[in-house]
């Protein structure tokens, strides 16, 4: 038999994983198509902040989340933009987009801090098997489909998918903005069912794990959710071992532990290295 | 090359100085205006606001506020400088500001020193303790090939949550209820502030020196020229003898202690105290991201681009006070800011000219027709360029 407090931390890993699972599908997605988008911090800040304040106003929590989807899209286009259209440094423009986003809903949400919402999702609800689900089909869109060899070769050799008459900006458009819709529900799922309120800053990081989970699941779907289910588990034990060890010591837990698995799996990783053109912009031949 | 009503537009990889600075105001003034739309959805008429902002930090007793800001954004911009034009994308300033801070900290309060070697230990102790929280994101960089991005900024919530453990736990001061805060420094840890303003000179002049130095360092010493090259072409480095750990090691150490420096700066020449991280750092080692961008590679540069981000800075308070929004409406400009200077630099390779001045293509040396090479923002050598850091 599986004793109590097992079954209890899985569950509440779950809970807590699902949103680092959604943001870092999403980052997948965007990096598999060579764009990295550091910006999943901003956006899920943006999808946390939307949801709340549209789930307060309309008394839905499901229009609520796909506000924060929208939020996030519209961020990412952001990124994309100056990422594929301006062929800019992704890097800095993610981070530019993750300041942007804290700042942007740091000042929006002032006067929304410490409302109650009413008629909250669950902590635990359809939007957590979802994130399997998703993981599944994104997996199989990936590994199984046209689109995902056209994806992938798009993060791999950009030149190869521009010789077959894709476009590879549409390509990249299409994976970052799905990036952003999912790093936006992952927001959401904080503010309108994991802790159903509105704090400034209440993403707490969780947008740069999602990063780091993309990167030694080795960019797979799949391994994504270990990963989630991983860090769920860490971010649930630093909340629930403060009765011996200081909160600020736990807190440090889940971006220390980061480091580490970033560090052991990073020999292993060698066979599944990041995609070849990712970081790089696509300068097509002829201009 | 194309017409634009009286003007060509043409390629010219190597941009002039006055084009770059033409496109990097161009680009801040577009990411004010966009900013504007903040202040709209406020209800405040974005051109009431900018007034406001402009006659609240631009007079004589508000002006020195902008250079206290400065302070820290240079002393970190300078030090990412230095990493970036190693290709290293140091994003951990913050974090190795609140470390020196710590380092700091620990010499004020604990170290049995006599006073007249107080300030120049807790300088050096922050240096060191920032420069060693760089330490591990470089080695597994270069060793494992780990991305530096992720684990600088996972380097910056350890520190962050190692502060708050610090002043709530071990460093708990006497004097502090209900707010969380060490002692208070003995007076002769106090860095000394220039006359009525919260301007600490040896912090101003340690950024202005260190401006200068690493400007002599990247453009005269051995070791420059080894972080440039490494910065342009890793492969070129190694096969020139350079040995990439060493020299990346070296520049983080630099960037990271710069920051460490802007640590000791803010809590011996502010607070007197560690306090909580986000009073200790008002997101300084961030902000020196665009100082460094901004400056273009330029460590001298960065002086003035960090008063800028000064002054942007000290809007923060003007906003707060007379237009009651939140302080954090400096991090909508910021990340605005940043936003546009990279949207902008797809300008940089093109100029302007007259199209009646002369024909086209005429001109000795150049062909305008000839496309730059794809590496030629990097080996245009001023600075933090694409990246190119593919792989991780």
């Amino acid at each position: 038999m599986i004793p109590d407090w097992l079954l209890t931390t899985l569950v509440r890993a779950f809970a807590v994983g699902t949103p680092l699972l959604w943001a870092a599908l999403g980052e997948i997605y965007a990096e598999r198509s060579g764009v990295v988008n550091l910006g999943v911090e901003g956006m899920m800040i943006l999808g946390a902040f939307f949801a709340f304040a549209v789930a307060h106003t309309t008394g839905e929590p499901v229009i609520g989340l796909l506000a924060a989807a929208a939020a996030g899209g519209v961020a990412a286009s952001l990124h994309a933009f100056v990422a594929v259209t301006l062929r800019g440094n992704q890097y800095v423009s993610g981070l530019a987009l993750a300041m942007l986003g804290l700042g942007l809903a740091g000042v929006l949400g002032r006067g929304w801090e410490g409302i109650p919402l009413e008629n909250a999702l669950p902590e635990i609800s359809p939007l957590n098997v979802m994130g399997l689900l998703l993981a599944a089909v994104l997996w199989f869109l990936l590994y199984h489909t046209r689109v995902g060899l056209i994806i992938r070769s798009t993060g791999e050799f950009p030149a190869a998918v521009n010789t077959v008459g894709t476009s590879v900006t549409l390509v990249r458009y299409a994976c970052v903005i799905l990036g952003g819709l999912l790093a936006g529900v992952a927001g959401g799922f904080l503010s309108v069912a994991y802790r159903p309120s509105w704090t400034e800053g209440m993403t707490g990081g969780m947008g740069w794990i999602a990063i780091a989970i993309a990167i030694f699941a080795g960019w797979d779907p799949l391994k994504a959710v270990w990963g989630a289910l991983l860090f769920g588990a860490l971010f649930f034990l630093s909340f629930r071992l403060q009765t011996w060890i200081a909160p600020e010591i736990l807190r440090m837990m889940p971006f220390a532990f980061t480091i580490l698995v970033l560090a052991a799996t990073a020999r292993s990783r060698h066979g599944q290295a990041a995609p070849d053109a990712l970081g790089i912009p696509y300068e097509s031949e002829q201009r | 090359m194309r017409r634009l009503g009286p003007l060509l537009i043409e390629r010219d990889p190597v941009p002039s100085a006055s084009w770059v600075l033409l496109v990097s105001v161009g680009a801040v003034v577009a990411a004010l205006i966009a900013a504007a739309g903040v202040f709209w959805a406020f209800g405040i008429n974005p051109l009431t606001a900018y007034a406001a902002i402009l006659t609240g930090t631009l007079n004589t007793r508000a002006a020195p506020e902008i250079f206290r800001q400065a302070v820290p954004l240079l002393l970190c911009g300078v030090g990412l400088i230095v990493a970036f034009r190693a290709q290293f994308w140091n994003i951990g300033a913050e974090g190795q500001l609140l470390m020196g801070a710590v380092g700091a900290t620990a010499v004020a309060l604990f170290a049995p020193l006599p006073a007249p070697a107080l300030i120049p230990t807790m300088l050096a102790a922050g240096f060191l303790c920032g420069a060693l929280w760089g330490v591990l994101p470089a080695v597994l960089r270069l060793r494992l090939d780990v991305n530096e991005v992720i684990t600088t900024l996972m380097m910056n919530y350890i520190a962050l949550f190692f502060v708050g453990w610090l002043i709530h736990g071990p460093w708990k001061g006497q004097e502090s209820f209900g707010f969380a805060y060490t002692d208070t420094f003995p007076r002769a840890a106090w860095l000394p502030l220039i006359g009525g303003t919260r301007v600490n000179w040896i912090g101003l002049a340690l950024g202005v020196m260190l401006a200068g130095g690493l400007a002599f360092l990247l453009a005269r010493t051995r070791m420059g020229f080894e972080i440039r090259v490494l910065g342009q072409n890793a492969a070129a480095a190694r096969y020139a003898g350079i040995d990439p750990l060493r020299t990346a090691l070296g520049a983080m150490m630099i960037s990271a202690g710069a920051a460490g420096l802007a640590g000791v700066s803010e809590v011996a020449g502010i607070h007197h105290k560690l306090l909580a991280p986000d009073q200790v750092s008002l997101g300084y080692g961030y902000a020196g991201i665009i100082v460094a961008w901004l400056a273009r590679g330029s460590p001298l540069a960065a002086i003035l681009t960090a008063v800028f981000l000064g002054l942007i800075y000290s809007s923060g308070d003007v906003v707060k006070v007379s237009l009651q929004m939140p302080f954090r409406v400096t991090d909508i400009f910021n990340g605005l800011i940043l936003m546009f200077l990279i949207g902008s630099e797809r300008l940089l390779p093109y100029r302007l000219r007259w199209a009646a001045e002369r024909p086209a293509g005429s001109q000795a040396g150049r062909d305008p027709m000839v496309p730059p090479r794809p590496d030629t923002p990097a080996s245009r050598g001023d600075g933090p360029v694409r990246g190119q850091e593919g792989g991780r």
